[in-house]
This record gives structure tokens, C-alpha cells and sequence, in this order.
């Protein structure tokens, strides 16, 4: 057993980190919110010059995977860095037609590996979304009802997300196109695929929250002393590092399973999507609570991030859905 | 990046579990924290040893196996899935016996490790004083020199075990003039029946003599049970306490096993149609976080194979293995209804006991072995970079 990231993947979070750093992310996080999606889908295409997307394509449709573990390593740093779009649903479209092959998986799969697509999915089940994200922003947009999948043929109005960067609509029309077993197999497995990318993302953007955060209290100076010296205020935040250090290794243990298809996946991905939001959620309670006034306000960039947590904790599996998958596990991990 | 074990672990994990199979006692011992448990505690430790299960990762020429940390966590997770008895002598294989190999004398490692090992001698731990608790450094029991070695007095208090066990080591002023309160400790070894020495027993909260005062009047201590340097006690016993003492106190194991058994309880108890309900998500949320420190210890064993170390990152394991101890227990307690409450003493306690008894020792787990507000402030400080400040 060797339950640590190797020197390459390592060395891929610290490029995508760099590249992502000097992106100007928040500036395009307020385009994309506004409805300008160019210098989303510029940075969009620098991911996948970087190899991100075609991590989610498998080799024949001229990708790299399914790579879970390096999905997780990747989402890590587009949560960090607060990256706006359809990512996770663009890992689950990967996911999704990877799985069921055919003229469509042939047409899209190289042009969402490349970044030339960007493309959104949604998977309609009872007590799931109705929305596809960032549906306005896509070129294709897949919707899996029950045993069948079908290309939309187009999208509702635009519903805005309690995070402005988040854009929801209703997928419309479109034809079937597979039915049958196979997609609902292939759904269950890209919708694994899009929690853990979700969980990875959720868990970049706490440890980024954290950090924003530690270095606020630290020059931040009340009563004559940095607010972070106050014991109340560094144990909330010990606290908070704990819940991102523990959901971590959750996350790959998830990817590890997802990528052996390991009959116990299921509730692995569970158990790092439930912790891994909840943590980010803490962290981003925690970042605006010590923020004080200054977190409760729109302009500062840390609204950016602030704002994603909420979300993401029931995108693809809300608290509820995963502890009962967790559940019906058995007692035995 | 894998979870895998070899053919060779996973044998030995096997003979483990054959083991333990055959000789795990059908009915749990009584409890350890009294004279007649810790009586058929410390037997079971002998049969332990007798087959070298008592210190699996020691070398084979004190009793145990030369076992790898994974292996040693492959064994935990198959003692405590086999509901084997608790381990009497922790204190000296957990504190005592690691700052012996680090710092001991092959002759004090020759005479004191195997006689740990087959519980012939269970140890200790005397750290704390009435005023020296968190702050442990301010403690004032002393040693002064004579000759052959030292005479030490003063008072410590809450020594788990110490009502039965037959020797202590803990840290003594031996320089009152040192600048620094963390100077001047000298870390020494003495039998508890000594001459001088009184013990008085303390009953925990359920009235079990879990600990007890240690009165020291001018105990002789030979310079053969001084640990490491004269002066130099503080270095001696923390250094052990951020690496491996820091994962290795509490196993996954033990908590792994009592999550699968809080499932196996809310499966039992609960209808599954009725999912969903909030004892269902604690449930949940304990098999999650039992699983999320086995992982957790997994990663921190195999930065330490690739040459790593872990220091005040033990900080995090010991607030969540102790948070999650309590939560475990509590759930159980819940899902008993009524008889939640009655005492591992009680003839028709659920599970002879074990939830009631588990439950009264996870309440200690935030107060031992530093408080939880001690690691907080030392996470805060020393792995997110935050400003000292008053405690």
C-alpha cells in the first residue's frame, strides 16, 4: 500500500495551481456570472491544453481515461481557484458516453476532451435536479430520464444560483438516442463520476477558504492584536482544517474505488461527497464569520468562493442521498 | 496511489484472525479498571504474549513480530473485529516502551520490554499533578541527586491504571533553577510498591478506580531507571509524542469495528423502510468518519514508510479519533432506547455491557493525552501559522 499521491500527480496540481493562479479567475467568475462566457471558455480551453478534460474521455475517443484519481487531483485545483462552468457535469458526460460508445460518444467525446465542447448533462430522477447547469453556456447538452438519454434540443430560461457563477435552466426537446439497461448503467456510473469530481472541487475550495481566511485574522487587528492570536477564533479554524484533512483522503480513497469499479464505489463516493462538502461548507461558515462585516459583502473576491459552498453540497448528491447510500452498504466497509 | 495489501499482509492477516477466533473470550473479561478485571486482564496479556500477539510490531527479541506499521494496523483491525479484551498494559507499550527504544539503554530495554510484553509488570503513566495538568510543564514533584541515583517526592494524580498496575514512569524537577519551566526534567521509572510510595485510588465517573493518586515521600530511584538524560525529561518524553506515538495511540481498528457494530445495532433495531431518520444520519456519519481515520492513518503510515514524519499533525488525529469516540457511543446509547442507561454492571445490560462501559471511557478521550483544547491551539499555531496568544 502506498496511500499517497506520486511525484507526477503532484507535479499536475502544482502546474494546474500556477496556471490557475495567474488566470485571473475571479475576474472571469464575474463574466461568466453575467453572462459572458469568452474568458470562461479561453481559460476553459487552457484546461484542456493542460490535460484536464480528456482525463474523463476514455483512450479511443482520443483521451486519457477515466482517470479518477487524477480527476480528483485536477478538481481539487478548479475548486481552489473557484473556476465557473460545467465541469463536474462535463466529467459525468465523459463518464456517461465513455460507457455507452456509439456515433454520439464518437462525435462529442474528442471535442470535449480537446475543450472544444463545452457541454452540460443532467440526470432527471426524483428528488434530483431538473437543471442543467450552465445550460446556456453548452454546446451539447445531454439529459438521462430514466433508462433513456437524449441531445436537448435546447433550454428553459436562465434561473440564477445562490452562487451567481452557477446558472441553471430546464433542458427542452431533443431525441433519444440510447435506451435500455446499458444507460442506466452508464448514468449511475457518470453520476459517481460527477460527485467525486464535485467532492474534489468542494474540497479545493474549502483548504482556498481556509487559507484566505487564516491570512485575514492574521493581520487583521482588534483590542490591539491580531484577531487570530484569540483562542475562540483559532479553534474554529483548527476545527475547520480538521474537516478538509479527513474528507481528503475519502476523496481518493473514492477515486481508487471508482477507477477498480469496485462494487463498494457507490458508497465511497458517498462517504467523500458528504464529507468533503460538508467541509467546505464549515470552511466557508468559518471564512465569513471571521471575515465579520467584510465576509457578508459582495465585493471582495472571497464572495466568489463563499458562495460556491452551498451548492456544490447538494449538486450531485445532497447530504441525504449519501448518508442512505452509506447505509445500505451493509455493516462491513 | 493504491489501498492494497501484499499476499504476505494479507496472511497475516489471516493468521491473526485465526488467532483471535480461537481464543478471543466468548463473554468480555470484567471490566479492566477493576481488581478483578484488571486481574484477567493482565492474563489475557500472558496469553497474548505466549503466542507473540501482545507487541506484534517489537523486535522478535523482546516478544514481538519485527511486524511494519501497516501490518501492526492489519492486527488492530483484527483484534478489535474479534471484540478482543482492551489492552491493560497500552500505557507502557503506547508511552513507555517507544521512548525506550528511542531513548533507553539496551539494558534497561533488555530488563523492562519483555516483562511489559507478557503483562508480568503493567505500567503507569504518572505525568499529571493537582496544579500540572494542561500545563504540564509547571509540575513540581522533584528528584534530587544521591548517591546511585535519585530521591524523588511530591504528588501526581489521575495515572490511569495506577490503582493496580505494578510500576510508573513519569517526569520529576530534577534542576529548580532551570530558566525555562521545560528544563530541569528528568524522566525516571519507579515500582509502585516502593518505599514511600503511596497509592490512592480515584473512582471515575461511574465509580470504577480507572486512576489514582501517586504520594512520592522520598523514593529512591537508581540512575538505572533514569530515561535518556538527567535535565533532559521534557525532550525525552515528548519526542515520541508527535510521530508514531501519535498515530499508533488510538488504532482505526478499534474504531472501525465499533462503527460496523453501531451498524449492525441500527440495522437490527430500526426498520429500513423507515430511512432517513436522524439516528440514521449519526449512524451514517459515524461509519463515515471511522472509516475517513482509517484512511486518514493509512495515508499518515505510508508517508512514514516513504521516510516522512508526522509531528503536530497528531494534533488532528487526536481530536477526531476522540470526537468521533464519543459520537459512536452516544448513537449506540440513542438507538438502546431505555436500557441506553443501564451500567456494564447491570445483568441485562445490551451487549454485556460493552456500549455502557465504551461509553464512559470515550468521555476521558478529550481530556487525555492533552486536551482537545490544547491540540486546537496547537494546530492553530503550528500547522496554520496562527499568533500565540493567552490560553
Amino acid at each position: 500500500m502506498r496511500f499517497l499521491l506520486d511525484d507526477e500527480q503532484r507535479e499536475f496540481a502544482r502546474t494546474l495551481d500556477g496556471m490557475l493562479a495567474s488566470a485571473g479567475t475571479p475576474g472571469v467568475v464575474r463574466a461568466w456570472a453575467s453572462g459572458d462566457h469568452g474568458p470562461g471558455r479561453a481559460l476553459w480551453a487552457r484546461l484542456a491544453e493542460a490535460g484536464v478534460f480528456a482525463l474523463a474521455v476514455p483512450d479511443e475517443h482520443e483521451g486519457v481515461g477515466m482517470l479518477p484519481v487524477e480527476l480528483a487531483v485536477a478538481f481539487g485545483e478548479l475548486g481552489r481557484h473557484a473556476v465557473p462552468g460545467p465541469l463536474a457535469e462535463t466529467v459525468a458526460a465523459g463518464a456517461l458516453l465513455g460507457r455507452l460508445g456509439g456515433d454520439t460518444a464518437h462525435g462529442w467525446l474528442p471535442q470535449l476532451a480537446s475543450g472544444k465542447a463545452v457541454v452540460s448533462l443532467c440526470v432527471l430522477s426524483p428528488g434530483g435536479s431538473p437543471y442543467a447547469l450552465d445550460a446556456d453556456a453548452a454546446d451539447a447538452l445531454f439529459v438521462v430520464d430514466g433508462d433513456t438519454v437524449r441531445l436537448a434540443d435546447s433550454h428553459g430560461p436562465v434561473q440564477p444560483s445562490a452562487d451567481p457563477a452557477r446558472r441553471q435552466a430546464r433542458p427542452l426537446g431533443g431525441v433519444v438516442f440510447a435506451q435500455g439497461p446499458a444507460v442506466t448503467a452508464a448514468a449511475a456510473y457518470a453520476a459517481d463520476a460527477a460527485a467525486l469530481a464535485t467532492a474534489a472541487q468542494a474540497l479545493g475550495l474549502g483548504r482556498a477558504l481556509l487559507e484566505r481566511t487564516v491570512e485575514y485574522v492574521r493581520q487583521r487587528t482588534q483590542f490591539g492584536v491580531a484577531v487570530g492570536s484569540f483562542q475562540a477564533v483559532k479553534h474554529r479554524l483548527a476545527d475547520t482544517l480538521i474537516a478538509l484533512e479527513f474528507a481528503q483522503p475519502l476523496v481518493y480513497a473514492a477515486a481508487l474505488a471508482l477507477a477498480a469499479d469496485d462494487t463498494a464505489a457507490g458508497r465511497e463516493v458517498a462517504a467523500a461527497k458528504l464529507s468533503a462538502c460538508e467541509a467546505a461548507y464549515g470552511a466557508a461558515r468559518t471564512a465569513l464569520q471571521l471575515h465579520g462585516a467584510v465576509g457578508y459583502t459582495e465585493e471582495p473576491d472571497l464572495s466568489l468562493w463563499i458562495r460556491k459552498a452551498r451548492p456544490l453540497r447538494t449538486a450531485w448528491g445532497t447530504p441525504a442521498v449519501c448518508r442512505a447510500r452509506v447505509l445500505a452498504g451493509g455493516a462491513v466497509w | 496511489m493504491d489501498l492494497d495489501f501484499t499476499a504476505a499482509e494479507d496472511a497475516f492477516r489471516a493468521e491473526a484472525r485465526d488467532w483471535l477466533a480461537a481464543r478471543v473470550p466468548s463473554v468480555p473479561l470484567p471490566s479492566l479498571e477493576t481488581a478483578e478485571g484488571f486481574a484477567a486482564h493482565r492474563e489475557w496479556e500472558g496469553t497474548l504474549f505466549a503466542d507473540r500477539w501482545s507487541v506484534v510490531s517489537w523486535p522478535e527479541q523482546f516478544g514481538g513480530r519485527g511486524c511494519s506499521l501497516l501490518e501492526w494496523l492489519i492486527f488492530e483491525e483484527e483484534y478489535y473485529r474479534a471484540g478482543a479484551p482492551g489492552r491493560v498494559s497500552q500505557n507502557g507499550i503506547n508511552l513507555l516502551a517507544p521512548t525506550l527504544f528511542e531513548y533507553g539503554t539496551a539494558e534497561q530495554r533488555a530488563r523492562i520490554l519483555p516483562s511489559m510484553a507478557s503483562g508480568e509488570v503493567i505500567w503507569a503513566q504518572a505525568w499529571s499533578e493537582p496544579e500540572a495538568g494542561s500545563d504540564l510543564a509547571s509540575l513540581r514533584s522533584v528528584a534530587v541527586r544521591t548517591v546511585g541515583g535519585w530521591r524523588i517526592g511530591g504528588q501526581k494524580t489521575w495515572s490511569s491504571r495506577a490503582a493496580f498496575a505494578d510500576r510508573a514512569f513519569g517526569l520529576f524537577r530534577s534542576d529548580p533553577d532551570a530558566d525555562r519551566p521545560h528544563r530541569g526534567l528528568t524522566y525516571l521509572m519507579f515500582p509502585l510498591d516502593a518505599d514511600g510510595v503511596t497509592v490512592r485510588p480515584i473512582g471515575r465517573l461511574d465509580g470504577k478506580p480507572a486512576f489514582a493518586e501517586v504520594f512520592l515521600d522520598d523514593v529512591f530511584v537508581p540512575d538505572e531507571d533514569v530515561v535518556g538524560e538527567p535535565g533532559q525529561g521534557w525532550r525525552v518524553a515528548m519526542s515520541t509524542s508527535g510521530n508514531e506515538r501519535g498515530l499508533t495511540l488510538r488504532s482505526p481498528g478499534r474504531f472501525t469495528a465499533a462503527a460496523d457494530r453501531l451498524a449492525s445495532l441500527w440495522h437490527s433495531t430500526t426498520d429500513p423502510g423507515s430511512g432517513g431518520t436522524a439516528l440514521g444520519d449519526r449512524v451514517a456519519d459515524a461509519v463515515i468518519g471511522a472509516r475517513a481515520y482509517q484512511l486518514f492513518t493509512y495515508a499518515h503510515a505510508s508517508r512514514i514508510v516513504a521516510g516522512g514524519s508526522i509531528g503536530a499533525e497528531s494534533s488532528l488525529n487526536k481530536i477526531f479519533w476522540s470526537e468521533l469516540d464519543i459520537a459512536l457511543h452516544e448513537t449506540a446509547l440513542d438507538l438502546l432506547g431505555p436500557c441506553g442507561e443501564l451500567s456494564d454492571e447491570a445483568t441485562e445490560a445490551p451487549e454485556h455491557g460493552s456500549w455502557a462501559e465504551g461509553y464512559t471511557f470515550s468521555l476521558a478521550g478529550p481530556i487525555y493525552a492533552g486536551t482537545n483544547e490544547i491540540q486546537r491551539d496547537i494546530i492553530a499555531e503550528r500547522l496554520l501559522g496562527l499568533p500565540k496568544g493567552r490560553r
